[in-house]
């Protein structure tokens, strides 16, 4: 049954998207946390997409994808003085997170299309086998 | 008595096709994400038309047979893109998901084909 790899194929896509999503969220979620040095304040994570290849040949293919690692925004982290705040380093400077909202929220946007569309694919997939069951039954 | 013989003709082959290229595009469809992805399709003219006998038959014994190269016996090909993307994907969202959605159609149109000649055998066995 093919159908049944579309089904992970769509699957695999969706856990993917979800990944993306949560990223997306916790960046989101620590925009504003400051760090009291470069390497302690929060950069900006990304998923690293791959394909993942069930099937290759000259009359089949099927390719799934998978997350198969998270990177780091490596944009510096923007200095801010700020004496009073108890994580301020000697000279009195925080370091902002260094994530952009706008390009979070795109991210945001994208990954829940990209989920819908492989849900309404899912469905698609879903209804076509039903109509394989029932065939020669109506 | 051809109904009975080969009850399906061409549908049953049209039929697997049409799950599999399902799949393909459900691949191009999973993988909108990720860089580098090459979407790829297959080629549904060429795989019937090789199901029939080929496009190009002979009829006469000093006739040459013409060898297809292995280019046109690949039925998995690679979508040309109407524009590049920076990070080297090639799946169009719009592209794939109108194919699919039309791939699903004329699967159930197959599928309602299929139907009907199983419907016609079995009135042909009943001979009511």
């Amino acid at each position: 049954m093919t159908m049944l790899t579309a089904m992970k194929i769509s699957s695999s896509a969706m856990t993917a998207q979800m990944v993306r999503m949560n990223t997306t969220a916790s960046n989101l979620a620590n925009m504003d946390v400051v760090g009291g040095s470069e390497e302690q304040a929060y950069k900006a994570k990304k998923p690293i997409f791959r394909t993942v290849m069930e099937k290759f040949s000259e009359t089949d293919y099927q390719a799934g994808v998978r997350v198969t690692g998270v990177s780091q925004t490596e944009r510096p982290n923007i200095r801010r003085y700020e004496p009073q705040n108890p994580l301020a380093d000697d000279e009195g400077f925080v370091y902002q997170s260094n994530v952009n909202s706008i390009e979070e929220m795109v991210e945001m946007t994208n990954a829940s299309r990209s989920y819908q569309t492989n849900v309404e694919v899912m469905n698609a997939t879903k209804k076509m086998m039903m109509a394989t069951l029932q065939l020669g039954k109506g | 008595m051809s109904i009975l013989q080969n009850p399906f003709g061409i549908h049953a082959q049209a039929f697997q096709l049409r799950e599999q290229r399902s799949t393909v595009l459900a691949s191009n469809i999973a993988n909108v994400d990720t860089p580098n992805y090459k979407a790829r399709d297959l080629d549904f003219k060429g795989i019937m038309e090789a199901a029939q006998g080929g496009s190009m038959r002979t009829n006469h014994s000093q006739h040459f047979s013409v060898a297809s190269s292995s280019a046109d016996r690949e039925s998995v090909k690679y979508r040309l893109p109407h524009g590049a993307a920076l990070d080297g994907n090639t799946v169009e969202v719009g592209t794939e998901n109108s194919l699919f959605t039309e791939n699903s159609m004329r699967y159930q149109a197959t599928s309602s084909f299929l139907n009907s000649k199983i419907k016609g055998v079995m009135t042909a066995l009943r001979g009511e």
